[in-house]
């Protein structure tokens, strides 16, 4: 292919990218870009060149442990969870930018301890940039057939070209403003489109190669197991090969976590905690389906080329020798996807770091003391804009000294093992207080200069000297050291070798001298606020132990100077109201010390944050005893103010009751009084009718017509029967409810009952232009007293005749039998129940303020004992809604076939 | 001119006494069985009394008087509650309607009479 061609479609594709991440940006709200998707795509930054093309080569010419890269994160992901939880939790919390600022603040906020860790970073993530480099530049000679050359001048390479395009790419969306904490939205989306791209496209040349070159799986199988390193190429290797198969597993393991690239994108690129729950199985599917044909590619090169020279482009080689130019373009542009995705995200957390970690707090204080926000701030965006482009040139620089004589997956490793020396650090420092600050920098340092002389050392002299000589025998040819067989140990790979020498030193290291030095407060400290997150974020300000004396206008000066004036004053504002303190508040405290080194913390990383804070303040020292002390303290005002809230919890819910029940008996006790109104007045009106009838029969004897003298007689008659039964109504619910009755059980069928009532019913109810109408037919026999069934069916219907549509009534009796039970119901189409009365119509008082007559007809105790006489039946008696909106009661009775007598 | 005279109550035993004595004392009688008929009545008649009962159905008689009083034409009408309720508070409301007696049930018949005759 033409490289002019080549470097347009390139340059297209750049243009593609661009495009997206500026949409990303310009719709930074939108659901497209916030989704767990896209969080767990931006994870795959993980892939980079190394995976695409290495995984092959390394498959090619050392057989399957290859997979290890992938297996360690697979592995890892139920725990990387929890502890990612955690650790996005307090970077959150803190406005962590970067590893190297989480890493220091846990150490109370270490400013050379963030520089070496910072320093580390570089270290391990400089070369793998130029692995990067070296596989596009790789890519493109294979590409435009030109032969690979490191003679030519840098202006005429153009893989230096395409290190500008990125350096401007991440300049571009990744230094907009000086907040290293802001979401990069722009940069994820693209990243996440590029992991879309990069796996289609390898799952595109893997199935290409393995179903269109070959006949499928079996068939390349069966073809390789020809070969001599067939043995090699599929087994793990004995003994000595499982032991490095679980130190290279553990070295991904921790590279998953630790990795400056794979922390920008999990932590600090993180907009929601929950979106993990995605990643957890998203992740791993991504990573399984990548390594899906790396082997049947791998393999199937060896066959088709006979050697393994070139075995990390077959990918790329395979297809063009086939004559399949798109194709391989397809590759190229993948590869060219994984490159551009970690370029990116390395630099741009990179050059955080060296803004944060070492330009900012080693010399460039003092000037933003003096300078404006306005200046600050662009000071600060130009200082990270330097370093993107400085990290990119030595990345650069590095690959055309060193990195073309070296394999992609060895300049890989190297990093993986550097980066690791952070994990004791970083990993026992989240759960045990101890570890103190110094021991970070003296075990990390040693642990970075052993794997220099067992692993870079070897490879350095080799690549300078051609000369195996210091490896195969060691310096000064005492075998011991040997650099990767360092004590005799002789069986493991050079990694292997390098990451056990150097992390069993970096370790003991970091024990010994955690346990002998104290550390200062500060330390201990953010180690309490680290071990116990859970606790200590939701102490918020309060978690930070400070004694001292400080003025707010002195912070408030300070936090201009980053902020500008409208920030400032916002977020102090906020800060007062937080904590209902007044807004001319004249003495700082502890609170708003941590809340502006937090503030400070985004722009210029914590350990400037708090030699700013200090410059302005007169801090005391605190005893470490005393820290633990109010660390103590502030837990258990925790607890206690929990435990005070569960108790006030409680109290209302208990008041709340207690206003229930008081509302319900005030009920009572209202319906109480209008019962006794009610049944005065229905005492009183016959008796009323009584006494005047009498009275003027007795006044008007004489003169009085004989029709009306008859008339009132009956009119006497009629009043005292009334009376008569009013009383023997209540005397009747007082005797069913005081349980004094005796039933008259008799074996018969209610099917008649209920016809016999019905009849009775029958005259009131043509009067009121009322239907009633029997659903069922058949017999159903059981033991009841028929008089009170009688009484309550009576008393259900007079209420449905009371209660149906005035105009067409309709009353409907259904029953039957179910589960042993007899089920009787009676429904009216009037308007039902009203929902608040529901409740007390079976209560011996209750009568409806909504019945369609204002003056209640019945005595209020009609329903209250057709209850009792139902429930000493054992039956029960409730009250439903009907479909037509009107009300049914239905009651039901026992039907005991023991108790069947042939009576 | 006899007068006129309106009872208001839902039971018809009661009433048929009152309406016995009136009549006889020479009163001309109306009758309404709720506070609906009995408006309708006593727009019509303008009576000079009116006996109102207070549990009725519909309208009940403390919400007929306050028709009664919002009627200008009806400013006349002496008014005499009937009824069972006979706590303080329920004399109270009926008074402050504007009632000129409140006779509690069961009554004499002679005392209604004699009460009414007194108001007139």
């Amino acid at each position: 292919m033409n490289s002019a061609v080549l470097i347009l479609i390139i340059l297209g594709y750049l243009g593609l990218i661009f495009y997206i991440a500026f949409l990303a940006e310009k719709q930074r709200n939108s659901r497209w870009v916030n989704n767990p998707y896209i969080y767990s795509l931006s994870l795959a930054v993980y892939c980079t060149a190394w995976t695409y093309y290495g995984s092959v080569g390394k498959a090619a010419t050392t057989g399957v442990d290859f997979l290890t890269i992938y297996l360690g994160p697979v592995i890892a992901l139920p725990l990387w969870v929890i502890i990612v939880r955690k650790v996005i939790r307090i970077s959150k919390s803190h406005n962590v930018s970067s590893i190297a600022d989480f890493i220091s603040l846990r150490y109370g906020k270490n400013r050379s301890l963030g520089a070496v860790v910072a320093i580390v970073c570089l270290l391990a993530t400089i070369p793998y940039i130029s692995l990067q480099l070296k596989a596009i530049s790789d890519t493109f000679h294979i590409m435009t057939d030109a032969p690979i050359s490191s003679g030519k001048g840098v202006l005429d390479d153009s893989t230096f070209y395409i290190a500008l395009v990125l350096a401007v790419f991440a300049t571009f969306f990744g230094t907009q403003t000086s907040d290293a904490t802001e979401k990069h939205k722009g940069i994820i989306a693209s990243i996440a489109f590029e992991s879309i791209l990069k796996l289609v496209f390898f799952l595109i040349i893997g199935i290409y190669v393995t179903y269109f070159m070959f006949d499928g799986p079996s068939d390349i199988y069966n073809q390789i197991s020809t070969h001599d390193n067939f043995e090699k190429l599929t087994t793990i290797g004995g003994i000595e090969g499982a032991f490095n198969w679980s130190f290279m597993i553990a070295l991904s393991f921790i590279a998953i976590f630790l990795l400056p690239r794979q922390f920008q994108v999990t932590v600090i690129q993180n907009t929601r905690v929950k979106h993990l729950k995605k990643a957890i199985w998203l992740f791993p599917l991504y990573l399984l389906l990548f390594n899906l044909f790396v082997i049947y590619i791998a393999w199937g090169g060896n066959i088709i080329n006979g050697d393994t020279a070139q075995a990390e482009y077959y990918s790329i080689l395979l297809p063009l020798n086939n004559g399949n130019i798109w194709l391989a373009l397809l590759v190229f542009l993948g590869g060219f996807s994984a490159v551009i995705s970690m370029v990116v995200v390395s630099t741009l957390a990179l050059s955080t770091m060296v803004s944060n970690n070492l330009i900012i707090p080693y010399g460039f204080l003092g000037r933003f003391i003096q300078g404006q926000t306005d200046s600050n701030t662009q000071s600060i965006k130009n200082i990270r804009r330097v370093s993107i482009f400085i990290i990119i040139a030595l990345a650069y620089l590095f690959y055309i000294s060193f990195s073309v004589q070296m394999p992609l997956i060895s300049i890989g490793l190297m990093a993986f093992v550097i980066v690791a020396q952070l994990a004791p650090s970083f990993f026992i420092g989240l759960y045990w207080n101890r570890g103190s600050a110094k021991a970070s920098i003296i075990g990390i340092i040693i642990g970075v200069l052993i794997t220099i002389y067992t692993f870079i050392l070897p490879f350095t002299i080799e690549a300078i000297t051609g000369s195996t000589s210091f490896t195969d025998n060691g310096p000064w040819g005492i075998e011991l050291l040997r650099p990767q067989a360092l004590f005799g140990l002789d069986f493991m790979s050079p990694t292997a070798n390098a990451l056990l020498w150097s992390m069993t030193f970096n370790l003991i290291a970091y024990l010994i001298f955690s346990l002998t030095s104290k550390g200062n407060y500060r330390e201990r400290n953010f180690a309490e606020i680290f071990i116990d997150s859970k606790n200590f974020t939701n102490l918020q300000d309060n978690a930070l132990v400070w004694k001292g004396e400080a003025y707010v206008e002195d912070i408030r000066n300070v936090l201009r100077k980053f902020l500008g004036e409208a920030r400032t004053e916002r977020a102090l504002n906020l800060f007062f109201r937080k904590y209902d303190l007044p807004q001319d508040t004249q003495m700082a405290d502890a609170r708003l010390i941590n809340f502006s080194e937090k503030l400070l913390a985004a722009n210029i990383g914590g350990a400037s944050a708090q030699i700013l804070i200090s410059n302005v303040v007169k801090e005391e020292e605190i005893s470490l005893v005393e820290v633990l002390k109010i660390l103590e303290e502030s837990k258990k005002t925790i607890d206690s103010n929990k435990l005070l809230k569960d108790k006030s919890n409680e109290l209302t819910s208990l008041a709340n009751k207690l206003q229930e029940a008081n509302e319900e008996l005030r009920i009572k006790d209202k319906q109480k009084d209008e019962f006794l109104d009610t049944v005065a007045h229905e005492l009183k009106t016959p008796l009323t009718g009584i006494r005047a009838s009498t009275e003027l029969l007795i006044d008007d004897l004489d003169e009085m017509p004989d029709e009306i003298r008859s008339q009132f007689l009956k009119n006497i008659l009629q009043d005292s029967d009334r009376l008569a039964r009013l009383i023997n109504n209540i005397l009747d619910f007082e005797k069913l409810s005081t349980g004094r009755t005796d039933l008259d059980l008799k074996y018969q069928n209610i099917s008649k009952t209920i016809r016999n009532t019905c009849a009775s019913a029958q005259s009131i109810a043509s009067q009121k232009n009322c239907e009633i109408v029997i659903k069922n037919k058949s017999s159903i026999y059981l033991n009841y007293d028929e008089d009170r069934i009688t009484q309550v069916l009576t008393n259900l219907l007079s209420n449905a005749l009371k209660f149906a549509n005035e105009a067409a009534g309709r009353i409907e009796i259904s029953y039957g039998r179910q589960k042993g039970q007899l089920f009787v119901s009676v429904s009216d189409n009037g308007t039902g129940v009203p929902n608040e009365d529901v409740k007390y119509i079976f209560d011996k008082f209750f009568q409806s303020n909504h019945q369609n007559r204002i003056k209640p007809s019945g005595s209020g105790f009609g329903l209250a004992i057709s209850k009792q006489i139902i429930e000493v039946h054992k039956g029960e008696i409730w009250y439903l809604k009907n479909e037509e909106g009107g009300a049914t009661f239905t009651f039901s009775l026992p039907i005991e076939k023991e108790k069947k007598e042939d009576e | 001119m006899s007068k006129k005279i309106v009872i208001v109550d839902d039971e018809p035993n009661i009433v048929m006494s009152l309406e016995y004595a009136f009549k006889k004392k020479g009163f001309q009688v109306f009758i309404a069985r709720d506070g609906e008929e009995a408006f309708n009545t006593i727009s019509r008649e303008v009576p000079d009394a009116i006996i109102l009962d207070i549990m009725m159905p519909k309208v009940d008689g403390l919400e007929t008087l306050e028709r009664i009083k919002r009627d200008p034409a009806l400013v006349q009408c002496k008014v005499v509650f009937v009824s069972a309720k006979n706590k303080e508070s329920d004399i109270k409301a009926g008074m402050d309607l504007g009632a000129d007696k409140y006779l509690i049930k069961p009554f004499s018949v002679k005392k209604v009479i004699s009460e009414v005759e007194e108001l007139l």
